[in-house]
């Protein structure tokens, strides 16, 4: 299931096709789901007694949106969410709801000046070759406003690494997926949102409408555990288990609720690790500050090279972070 | 309580954002009986509600300041840490930082070839640990600190203080609250708010809750009466400021003229602001439901977010007499305007 949900295309605002599946799977499952103006798909399973609990994932992934189509039939575009255009260059790509074939191309090393060699590719000199022989044919199969999405699929490596596209954050709809379709009586109202990298846009949505009294946001994290990076700066390491956030950009986390995560993992004896650094933002900030506020924490998965085509992750840290999401929910009930 | 001690008491308080329990409990037991209704939200904002006629004006300090989080701790017992709201690496070098148990550290940096590379990740914080493990008994990752200075009173009435920043603004309520008389013509909600250096996070939620007619922040502001200070037309000692607008709100016409007004009737000595960034609690609660005319009362304050901020005591002063006489007086009301 993990891969068939992050080989699925789903750049933010164009997010049907995860939807789509979602809303397959949980055919014949005691949910209640709706879809909203915006396009998040809320899933109820209940009130608990304690109030109602929300978990939150993003369906939506990183991507490009073609922005012109040149004269010669190449494509302009922009990035959808945070790229490091750096990695962009000889990246393959599908545009559009068809899927056409596509590869961001770059001038051969062999007609580079000694200058031009030196330096990376500036972003905006960056077009997608789709193998259109004038800009004729390929306004036939393409409009300006169609996303493009990393070709890439997800496969293991090694023993327990996946390697894939979209690990941020469609590990988190899976683990949401899966605690909706087993038999665990548990009462939670999971939120499928869209627009998460564009600025956490359907969280804010999805919020205001359940109203939750306590909310955890499952994520996908950067890790860094790699030769060139120093311990220290690391942020989260593979095969340590979910990453416990304590603070981003948008949220300062609830220090109970923070301690409770721990506490159940302890009891439970999943592992867990703190997520090293501050920085980015999570959805965690806009439902923290929906109507008169929501105790709000962020459980993530460690995820290396995160927002490229290929990211790395361990099959045991989605297990964990699956488990330790179980049983805070069982702790809630 | 004399002003000058209440805001030694307060701004000696730790409570960096999201860990403002210290400070809350302490205002909680300035007011005990002063207030009709005083109560904690989700987020940890304090209401603090004196009941009145007609309208609802809610006044709003933040109780929290500026600090640090612990992100690592190194196998030496050395710790890593990152910003809690907008605090420069540089101001850090050789000051003493302060944790919730009353553990002092001292933050350093690794060898540097050029002071401009000086930045979060090659500072660190020494707690005098030797060990990882050492450490650990000490301190969590996920825990702030805040910075450690005490209140000093330079000469008669200029103080010196961390956390003016808005420590001042929260002395400032707790001395209206004492003062105000039994009647009041509108009801006030003074909100002491959290998170305010995160993105006035705590004032979003508390006017959510609240659906206030008015809203007013009370806050500190940077002035530009320094030495080659950046072009600003405040000063300390002049009064406070009536804000015309900051990055997060620009202040509504009505408030700010009615602050103007009511100072002017009272002879009340003023400036006006104009900040070219930062923000207050006004920015959010102005923005809530359907939105709040807003306004803002500044405290004239040097050296903002350091471990040095220096305010005055007859600004201190006029703003509460100005918040005093402005919570006694009849707000301004908006003609409801019909498009029909």
């Amino acid at each position: 299931m993990l891969a068939e949900l992050c080989d699925l295309r789903g750049v933010s605002g164009n997010e049907e096709n995860v939807r789509k599946y979602l809303l397959e799977k949980l055919v014949g499952t005691a949910v209640e789901t709706r879809v909203d103006t915006m396009g998040n798909l809320l899933v109820s399973k209940g009130k608990s007694k304690n109030g109602t609990i929300m978990l939150s994932a993003h369906m939506d992934e990183v991507g490009l949106m073609i922005m012109a189509v040149e004269k010669n039939g190449f494509l302009k575009f922009s990035p959808v969410g945070g790229i490091d255009g750096r990695i962009l260059p000889g990246k393959r790509v599908r545009i559009g709801t068809a899927g056409i074939d596509g590869v961001i191309g770059v001038k051969p090393v062999h007609l580079q000046k000694k200058d031009e060699q030196k330096k990376p590719f500036d972003e905006e000199s960056l077009c997608i070759d789709a193998g259109f022989k004038n800009s004729d044919e390929a306004k036939q199969y393409i409009s300006v406003g169609d996303y493009a999405a990393f070709d890439s699929f997800c496969t293991e490596i090694g023993d327990g690494y996946y390697r894939g596209k979209a690990f941020d954050d469609r590990t988190g709809c899976l683990i949401l997926l899966r605690l909706l379709m087993e038999n665990n009586g548990l009462a939670f109202n999971a939120a499928f949102t869209v627009q998460e990298e564009v600025g956490t846009r359907g969280a804010a949505v999805a919020a205001y409408t359940i109203e939750p009294n306590v909310a955890l946001v499952v994520e996908a994290t950067a890790a860094s555990d790699t030769p060139e990076t120093d311990e220290e700066a690391a942020g989260t390491n593979l095969g340590k288990g979910p990453a416990i956030s304590i603070m981003d950009r948008t949220i300062m986390v609830s220090r109970k609720l923070r301690e409770e995560l721990a506490e159940v993992a302890e009891k439970a004896s999943l592992p867990y690790q703190y997520r090293h650094f501050t920085g980015a933002g999570t959805e965690g900030g806009v439902i923290a500050s929906s109507r008169g506020g929501v105790d709000t924490a962020i459980l993530a998965v460690p995820c290396r090279y995160i927002h490229s085509p290929y990211s790395v992750m361990k099959e045991s840290d989605l297990n964990a972070t699956l488990g330790l999401v179980r049983a805070w929910l069982e702790q809630r009930q | 309580m004399a002003i000058r001690d209440t805001l030694k008491k307060l701004t000696e308080a730790y409570g960096p954002s999201g860990e403002e329990e210290n400070v809350r409990s302490m205002i909680r037991d300035m007011l005990n009986d002063q207030v009709d209704q005083i109560f904690e939200d989700n987020l940890g904002n304090l209401f603090a509600i004196r009941k009145g006629q007609k309208l609802k004006v809610m006044v709003s300090a933040h109780m929290d300041e500026i600090g640090v989080i612990v992100t690592h701790i190194d196998e030496n017992g050395f710790l890593r840490i990152a910003p809690v709201g907008g605090i420069s690496p540089r101001l850090l070098i050789g000051q003493r930082l302060r944790f919730n148990n009353e553990l002092i550290g001292t933050v350093y940096h690794e060898k540097l070839k050029e002071l401009k590379e000086l930045d979060w990740p090659k500072i660190y914080l020494d707690i005098g640990a030797d060990d990882l493990e050492t450490a650990k008994k000490l301190v969590k990752i996920g825990d702030l600190a805040c910075l450690d200075q005490p209140f000093k009173e330079q000469r008669e009435g200029r103080y010196l203080a961390k956390a003016m920043d808005d420590r001042a603004g929260c002395a400032i309520l707790v001395e209206v609250i004492n003062r105000l008389p039994a009647e009041l013509p509108h009801e006030v909600c003074f909100v002491f708010s959290v998170q305010e250096e995160l993105g006035l996070r705590g004032a979003k939620t508390a006017a959510y809750r609240y659906e206030p007619d008015f809203g007013l922040a009370v806050d500190v502001t940077t002035v530009g009466d320094t030495p080659k200070a950046a072009t600003m037309e405040v000063s300390l000692g002049k009064g406070p400021a009536i804000k015309v607008k900051d990055n997060s709100v620009l202040c509504h016409p009505l408030i700010r003229r009615f602050m103007v007004d009511v100072a002017e009737k009272n002879k009340i000595p003023f400036q006006y602001e104009v900040l070219t960034r930062g923000g207050t609690d006004a920015g959010a609660i102005h923005l809530s439901r359907e939105g709040v005319p807003s306004g803002a009362l500044s405290i004239p304050c040097r050296y903002v977010h350091t471990a040095s901020e220096i305010v005055d005591k007859s600004d201190l002063d006029y703003a509460v007499l100005l918040l005093e006489k402005m919570l006694l007086s009849s707000w301004p009301q908006m003609e409801e305007i019909n498009l029909r």
